[in-house]
Order: structure tokens, then sequence, then C-alpha cells
């Protein structure tokens, strides 16, 4: 293997991210499901870190920066608080069951790799081989979002999403522009808290945080 | 060779040596975890050395398979345990088997003890059999992914091979890997009988299952189980070394190496039955209808390293 040892350590940590995002998949806990999108904020945060270093794009250390302050502590924090405040730390409800979440997830990542194979061959990155792994969590969070009935890890699953994009964008461009990265970062800090205060709501109307309740459109 | 030949019987018998201490390690940091006051670190030999000293009962509609069993664990677990590289890497045992034919004399070794179980006809026998043959049907093929995982990046299902590559040759770093042991942790588990799958220590016997099986034993018979499920705890410990730290294990023909070896093997299992003891602790068992689901998971993370393997490691 011709690779460097700090690459060697962003595919390991890449590995990493798409363990945690199947480890999200299968949690059936809400508070599990937060401690585990903490962990891969630190994981991609740490990733982002090693890439600036190694290449020397320093504006990257910034977006390094704003995802441990805002993956790692703030938001994490905050889904903490709101889980107690709402008492929801339950079993999460899946649509489907854990197993065949996981088979429909290993199936989503073939197809990432697969997919990503010819976009990766373009790229002129040194990191570009992550690509198959960063779009294959971005894959598994959109099927945790399809798959939750629960307002909460539906958040997360977007935030996952979030967490995916952003590592695509590392590895095939190097990131994106710091103010896109700025405008990012702020759009989802304030659709969490948008969204938190949205719990509220939603459980004061319907009692619950089960967003089928919301397909009905009839007064009650 | 004559000199591979006596460290081969020497690595044997440190197998034989250290598998009982390795329990009595993890039982005390167990203790210290929950608060207990400590068993000794011998206590697997005193109850060993009880337990042979002891006249045998048998029931009467034993068969001569129920007698024979526990010998034939027995030597399925020391056979396995002098072909997994310890100490010495490429002795004249390794060649024996490779990774799949490991998994099957693991599986010789279950198939008799299931049959062992069910000879006598009591419930509770059965009742572990099945759900031993349950547990075990699902995590083979997810050790099996692990090893092929292993096996991809050295060409070789050959244990030697595997260790020559991993420790020997220029440093690297496998993400596959990393899938590849928390697979490994997860089957280790269910085929060691250990939490979250199963629980060495309960007395109850409905939620059994390696001890439902073994009920109707006694001395020593059950010694030699014992001494079994030792020997097959230490065997997929050195395992995991090897695939996953095999730094240290002295080179094919190495003998200088040798003191350094024994000391880096001693500390890792030191270690490792610390970290068994710490997850045990964490866990708590789970219902016997999630084992499947976490076995499947385990598959899956198997897979999922030879995937990455593929992506990552070209």
């Amino acid at each position: 293997m011709s690779l460097t040892y700090h690459l060697q350590v962003v595919n390991l940590l890449a590995a990493i991210l798409l363990l945690i995002a199947f480890a999200m998949l299968s949690q059936r806990r809400i508070v599990g499901l937060i401690t585990l999108f903490a962990w891969q904020g630190a994981a991609l945060a740490t990733s982002t870190a090693i890439v600036a270093w190694s290449t020397g794009q320093h504006h990257l250390y910034y977006s390094a920066a704003l995802t441990l302050a805002l993956k790692v502590v703030a938001m994490p924090w905050f889904f903490f608080r709101l889980v107690r405040q709402l008492e929801v730390d339950r079993e999460v409800e899946t649509m489907l069951n854990i197993p065949t979440n996981m088979l429909i997830g290993i199936v989503l990542v073939i197809f990432a790799f697969n997919l990503a194979l010819p976009i990766s061959q373009m790229a002129g990155t040194v990191t570009r081989s992550t690509l198959g792994i960063a779009l294959a969590s971005v894959l598994l969070a959109f099927l945790m979002m399809i798959a939750r009935r629960k307002a909460i890890p539906q958040v997360i699953g977007f935030l996952a999403m979030e967490n995916g994009l952003f590592f695509a964008a590392t590895s095939a461009t190097y990131g994106m522009p710091l103010v896109v990265e700025l405008g990012v970062a702020l759009d989802v800090l304030v659709g969490v808290f948008v969204l938190g205060i949205f719990f509220f709501h939603i459980r004061e109307t319907f009692d619950s945080l089960d967003l089928a309740h919301m397909e009905k459109l009839k007064e009650h | 060779m004559t000199a591979g030949i006596v460290l081969q019987v020497a690595q044997t018998l440190l197998a034989l040596l250290l598998a009982p201490l390795l329990i009595g390690w993890v039982n005390i940091c167990r203790a210290w975890l929950q608060g207990r006051s400590a068993p000794p670190l011998l206590q697997p030999y005193y109850s060993l050395r009880k337990l042979f000293h002891k006249d045998a009962t048998l029931a009467h509609e034993a068969s001569p398979l129920f007698r024979f069993a526990p010998y034939m664990i027995f030597a399925c677990m020391v056979l396995a345990a002098a072909i997994v590289p310890s100490l010495v890497n490429d002795l004249p045992f390794s060649p024996a088997a490779d990774v799949i034919a490991l998994v099957g004399l693991f599986a010789l070794a279950r198939v008799f003890q299931a049959l062992a179980a069910m000879d006598i006809g009591t419930a509770f026998g059965s009742l572990g059999a099945r759900r031993e043959m349950l547990i075990a049907f699902l995590a083979e093929p997810a050790l099996l992914m692990v090893f092929f995982t292993a096996s991809l990046i050295s060409q070789s299902t050959e244990l030697p091979h595997i260790v020559e590559r991993l420790a020997h040759q220029e440093f690297a770093i496998y993400p596959s890997l990393a899938f590849a042991a928390v697979a490994f942790w997860m089957v280790s588990t269910a085929e060691n009988a250990r939490v979250p799958v199963d629980n060495p220590t309960t007395h109850l016997e409905l939620t059994m299952i390696h001890e439902a099986m073994i009920l109707e034993y006694s001395a020593r018979h059950l010694a030699l189980i014992e001494w079994a499920v030792a020997l097959k705890l230490y065997t997929y410990s050195v395992l995991g070394i090897a695939l996953f730290l095999p730094w240290g294990i002295a080179a094919a023909g190495d003998y200088t190496s040798l003191p350094l070896a024994l000391a880096a093997l001693v500390v890792k299992l030191l270690l490792g039955g610390a970290a068994l003891a710490l997850l045990e602790t964490i866990n708590a068992k789970m219902r016997l209808f999630r084992a499947p689901e976490f076995l499947g998971t385990a598959f899956l993370l198997g897979v999922l390293g030879m995937l990455t393997h593929f992506l990552l490691e070209p």
C-alpha cells in the first residue's frame, strides 16, 4: 500500500463514519442515537482536520472547528435537553424491523460504492477513495429518516445526512468554500432550533411525537 | 524441525496452562468492576482439581456418546489452540488447518456438545442444545466473513500467512479490519457463551444456553468441559490477537524474540481479559430472540469489512 499514514488514518475514520451510520440504523434508543451522532461528528471533525493538515488547505481547519463546536457539543447538548424535557427516551419505533433495515442498508452501501467508483476516478484529490463511503453515509441517513416514525430520530437522520454530504465535499474537492460552509452550518443550526420548537408544538397538538398523526388532515 | 516441534508442544502446553488463568483473570476483573471481593486468580485450577478428584455420576440412560463427548470437545479445543499462532508464527501444526477448517473444528466440538446434551433426554439439555444451534448457525457465517476480510488482505486463508502479512511486513492501517474487529467481538461473545448473548454465571435454567447443555455432567467429564470452555475463550482471544493486534508474535524461525513474544502475549491477554470484563459489565444479557438480530449485525459488519476492503485498500 502506497498511501501515507495520515491518509490511512483518514480512510480508517471514513470506515468508522460508516460503522457509526450502521450503528445509528440499528440503535433503538434516542439517547444512544444522540451519542452516536456526537461520535460521528467527532470522527468527521478529526478526519477534516487531518485532511487540512496533510494538504495544507487552511480553510478546512475552520470547517473542522465548526463541526466540532456544532455537531459534537452544541447539537447533542440541545438534543439531550430536549429529550429530557419531552421525556421521550423510550424505544424508537421503526417502520421496518431492524434486521430488514440493516439488509436494505447493505444494499445501499453496495449501490453507493459502485456509483462512486467512476466519480472518484475523475476527482483529483488524494482522499477520493472515501467518496463511496460518504455517499453510503448519506443514503444510510436517508434510510433512517424514512424508516423512523418519531420526530427526533428523523431530525438526527437529517443531520447525519448533512454529515455525509460534508464528508463527500471534503473527500471529493477538499471542502466547499468557507462562505458556503458557514451558511450551511448556520442553516442547520437554525433548522435544529426551529425543529426543536416544532417538537413541542407537535406534542402539544397530538400528545405524541409520532409523525404518523400528522398524515391525517382532519381536525379531531 | 525439532525446534519447531518442541515449540509447538510448548505453545500447546502454554495454552492449556494459561486458559484457566485467563478465565480467573476475567472473573477477578468482573468482581472488581461489580464491587464484589474477587476470587483468587487460581480459582479455576482449584475447581478443576476438585472436579478431577470426584467420582463421576452418570444417568442410567447415558449412551457411550455422552461419556465420549467431553474427551472429543477437549481434544478439538486443544487442537484449535495448537493451530492458532500465539507465540511463534508458522509452527509445524499450523498448516494442518486454515481458518475455514478451524471454524469446522469448533463446529465439530459443538455438534458433540449438542448431541451429548440431547442424549440424556432431559428437557433442559434439549432446550440448551436447540438454543446453541440457533446461535451457532448464525455465528458461523459471521465468523467466516471476519476471516475472509483478513484473508482478502493477505491473499491466503492460512493463519501463518495472515499473521506474517499483518505483523511482519510494512505497517499499514486497514479500515476493513475495524469492521471485522467489531464483528469478531460480537461473534466471540456468542460462541463463548458470554454476556450479552449468554451469561456464564447464571443459575436460572430457563435463561441458560451453554450451561443448560452441561447440567448433567459431573466430576472429570465436567472438568474436561470446563477446561475446554476456558481453552475456547483462550483460542478466541489468541485468534483476535493474531488478526487485529499481531505485533509481538515472533516470526517463523525467529527464536531469539521468544521472551518478548511471551511478554507481549501476556500483556495483551491481561488487557483483553479486562476489556471483556468491562464489556460484560456494561452490557446486559439480551433476550434470546434478540440474538439473531445481534448476530445478523455481526454478519453484515463482516460483509461491510469486505466491501470497504475493495473500496479503500486497492
